[in-house]
């Protein structure tokens, strides 16, 4: 089953509902070794994102010629305008970057890969940061790792983005042992150890979404009353 | 936690309204995006000055946009650096046509954000020269952090750069006397208690009430190293030590003091610091030629200090003394 805009749609809104849903939780994680905003940041930005997706809803157009590409544009331009912060850059990137490989209205397996390798590139070039540094770069990757690998075994769709959900979020838990060498985080130094960077863990709830949303099918009429 | 507030995610569109109506002599403040420009636009054929920064650190920076100073100045969400779709037409509103310079934070966000911006604004044919503020000795080893971090120091940076291009010095100037002060300030900081920020309404990192956090930066995260409360001396001595010896301060030179209030403390107790501070300089041999004390790089109502010094030449301390007129410094 190639993945459509809708798909990319539904994964969008998924995640809005995945970060409210867990913005207290990452606004701890981030309150314990960052400046604790990361939560309330990305709900922000998530929810000016479901409201231009209403609003390009509310509009007549072609909706048929749309691809992947302009929705995790649509991301992209909506997340850099309004979040701010880091994670506002590298999240906004990541989707750019995502969004440049997918300009078609229906991906692939091998085009799935490539987006989570755009999205992993983005983040790492736009924050310098590299694997084993307790930043979102460690999710990321793993995710990227994961997928790859069940596309060379063959899995489908859903199955590349179910190894990359259970990659980011095993990797999320593993970087509370680390000390982290980049972002508001280092500052710390060894007191970051025995925390979890919450840019990795927000990953892990982005990519998580995009399974549930492969998983789950055409949204409701009105995808604001789905569970 | 109390705190003087309507709807918490309105904080910093209500203060910046009623700071607009406060200081409309000096300031234009623009929504949609929120960005502050001089009441008057842009200055033809001068340098302009923008900075910019999370809100909640206070008179930081919209408090210094004015003569002599910044020209604009972009406030993001509380402790959140802004959007470059803020900071691009703040950038727009400071170009008198002689070029911009970006006064910008070593704090990740602000760096990614402002270089987006600076892209942007030279795509828009704007001459954009950026300076990066790294002032803060608590950060000792910047190979293995994101760097150190920019911190109350960015007020002399942003003064004298800003009274170098009132006096109609060209864009490479005007930078190059920018990186001087960032050259030759160093600060250091101490919390005694954590922020709250308002939409987060739990302070922002633990701390017992006889310890203190030293070495602290001014989002609210917590600081490099934990340690028993002590006297103010005592405390003063662990941030004037670190500044002191990382400047190499030698016998017979001469310095700005500056010690700021992350919002917290008391002005009586920022004299008691200042005290200390001027004494363990002189006996270094050093000279305290000028001096600033008060609430000027704040961390919302953190309480705490931090002691900063500047070293200063003929040039830096002629363009420090040159006339200010902003809502938060004038003389």
């Amino acid at each position: 089953m190639a993945l459509d805009a809708d798909w990319a749609e539904r994964w969008v809104r998924r995640t809005a509902d995945a970060i409210a849903d867990a913005k207290d939780e990452l606004t701890e994680l981030d309150r314990q070794i960052g400046d604790g905003d990361h939560g309330e940041n990305l709900h922000r930005g998530f929810q000016a994102v479901v409201a231009r997706l209403d609003d390009a809803a509310a509009e007549p157009g072609a909706a048929d010629e749309r691809t992947v590409g302009d929705v995790l544009k649509l991301v992209a331009t909506t997340l850099m305008s309004t979040v701010g912060g880091a994670s506002g850059p590298l999240y906004g990137t990541a989707y750019l970057r995502a969004a440049k490989v997918s300009g078609r209205t229906e991906i692939d397996q091998p085009a799935v890969v490539a987006v989570l390798e755009a999205a992993l590139e983005g983040v790492s070039s736009r924050g310098k940061a590299t694997v084993g540094e307790k930043t979102m770069v460690d999710a990321w990757q793993a995710a990227v790792d994961a997928a790859e690998a069940a596309a060379r075994d063959g899995g489908s769709e859903v199955d590349v983005l179910r190894a990359a959900a259970e990659a980011a979020d095993k990797a999320a838990t593993g970087t509370i042992p680390l000390i982290a060498t980049k972002g508001r985080a280092s500052y710390l130094g060894e007191r970051s150890a025995g925390h979890e960077d919450p840019g990795a863990r927000s990953t892990a709830l982005v990519l998580g979404a995009a399974m549930a949303a492969a998983l789950s099918g055409p949204a409701p009429a009105d995808p604001r009353t789905a569970a | 936690m109390k705190k003087l507030l309507n709807d918490p995610a309105d904080a910093v569109a209500d203060s910046l309204a009623g700071f607009a109506l406060a200081h409309s002599d000096l300031v234009r403040v623009s929504t949609l995006p929120v960005f502050v420009s001089r009441a008057g636009g842009a200055v033809t054929g001068k340098v302009g000055l923008v900075s910019g920064g999370g809100a909640g650190h206070e008179p930081l920076h919209a408090g210094f946009v004015g003569d002599g100073m910044l020209d604009a100045a972009v406030p993001g969400a509380v402790f959140t650096s802004p959007t470059p779709d803020q900071i691009l037409p703040a950038i727009q509103a400071a170009d008198g046509g002689a070029g911009v310079l970006t006064i910008v934070k070593n704090y990740t966000g602000d760096v990614l954000n402002f270089e987006t911006a600076v892209e942007l604004a030279e795509a828009d044919d704007i001459q954009v020269a950026s300076v990066l503020v790294n002032d803060d000795v608590a950060v000792e080893d910047s190979l293995y952090t994101a760097g150190r971090r920019g911190v109350a120091g960015t007020v002399a940076v942003e003064k004298i750069a800003g009274a170098a291009a009132d006096r109609g010095v060209d864009l490479a100037g005007v930078t190059a006397v920018a990186q001087r002060v960032i050259a030759n300030v160093r600060t250091m900081g101490v919390a005694l208690a954590a922020p709250t920020v308002p939409h987060v309404g739990r302070p922002s990192f633990d701390l017992p009430d006889d310890e203190i956090e030293v070495g602290i930066g001014i989002h609210g995260e917590p600081g490099r190293h934990r340690v028993p409360a002590a006297s103010a001396d005592e405390v003063t001595e662990m941030l004037v030590t670190p500044v002191a010896d990382d400047l190499a301060l030698a016998r017979g030179e001469r310095v700005l003091l500056f010690v700021n209030g992350m919002g917290g403390t008391p002005l009586s107790e920022l004299y008691v610091v200042y005290g200390r501070a001027r004494r363990l300089l002189e006996e270094r041999g050093v000279t305290v030629s000028r001096s600033l004390v008060g609430n000027y790089v704040t961390s919302l109502e953190m309480q705490g200090a931090s002691v900063t010094v500047l070293r200063l030449d003929d040039e830096l301390e002629a363009l420090w003394d040159a006339p200010v007129n902003t809502a938060a410094l004038r003389w």
